[in-house]
């Protein structure tokens, strides 16, 4: 089964565990069966409409899915997916100059 | 969970913030947790990437935050969060920075006015993510 990397805030959902197996044949099937298996972990991966945050990043080896197929990127036993984290923020619109 | 940050530490912070204004600054808070005391080791400057409104948005990339990681990691450490300065407004999480943000790490916020820092504050996204909690900055 493919691996899932899980960046550091996020073990504390899946039992401290660094690295998860999961079934699937696409990122978007590993990443959804990530999801069922540790629900805890939904609301941090997705919207509440179900599309994958804009921040959560996932690649597979070095390449960011978003560059290759999306979800629909194939995946096999072999293939290691890393979810990394972008940082962002900032104060609020009309509020700042 | 406190989060214990030395002088020098929180000065580099002040600094930084002071030295980007009026744009965002960015870094991570490096170190360790112990015994429910989050220990602030160091601060590490990140470049703030966000496209454009600099002044209101910062961003830091995926691939940095992974070099950050595995820097971290080399010295023994890891990412215990990460700061942000907001210029001219308060050192209080937007809903922008809510909606962006990730459990489990913490997030500085300096409130910075050209050559002062008005106030510094940490923050924890709550669980089910419908806010924050502050933890106390000790010395």
């Amino acid at each position: 089964m493919p691996k899932v990397k899980i960046p550091t805030p996020l073990r504390q959902y899946t039992a401290g565990n660094p690295e998860v197996e999961v079934r699937g044949v696409t990122a978007g099937e590993a990443l959804g069966n990530l999801a069922s298996e540790h629900p805890d972990l939904k609301q941090h991966l997705y919207t509440g409409d179900g599309k994958l945050r804009s921040f959560v990043n996932v690649y597979k080896g070095d390449e960011d899915i978003r560059y290759l197929e999306g979800q629909d990127t194939e995946v096999s036993d072999s293939d290691e997916l890393t979810i990394i984290p972008s940082i962002a923020g900032g104060c609020a619109g009309g509020r700042c100059k | 969970m406190p989060l214990k940050m030395g002088a020098g530490d929180v000065e580099r912070i002040h600094e930084h913030a002071r030295e980007a204004y009026p744009e965002e600054c960015a870094g991570a808070l490096v170190g360790m947790d112990s015994g429910g005391v989050r220990i602030v080791v160091d601060v590490w400057q990140a470049e703030n990437t966000h496209e454009d409104e600099r002044s209101r948005r910062f961003l830091i990339e995926p691939l940095a935050v992974k070099r950050l990681e595995e820097r971290a990691e080399e010295k023994d450490m890891g990412l215990l969060g990460f700061y942000h300065s907001h210029p001219d407004h308060p050192a209080e999480p937007s809903e922008y920075d809510r909606e962006h943000a990730w459990p489990g790490y913490s997030y500085v916020i300096a409130s910075v006015s050209g050559e002062n820092v008005e106030d510094m504050r940490s923050w924890t996204l709550r669980d089910d993510r419908s806010g924050y909690d502050e933890e106390p900055i000790v010395g």
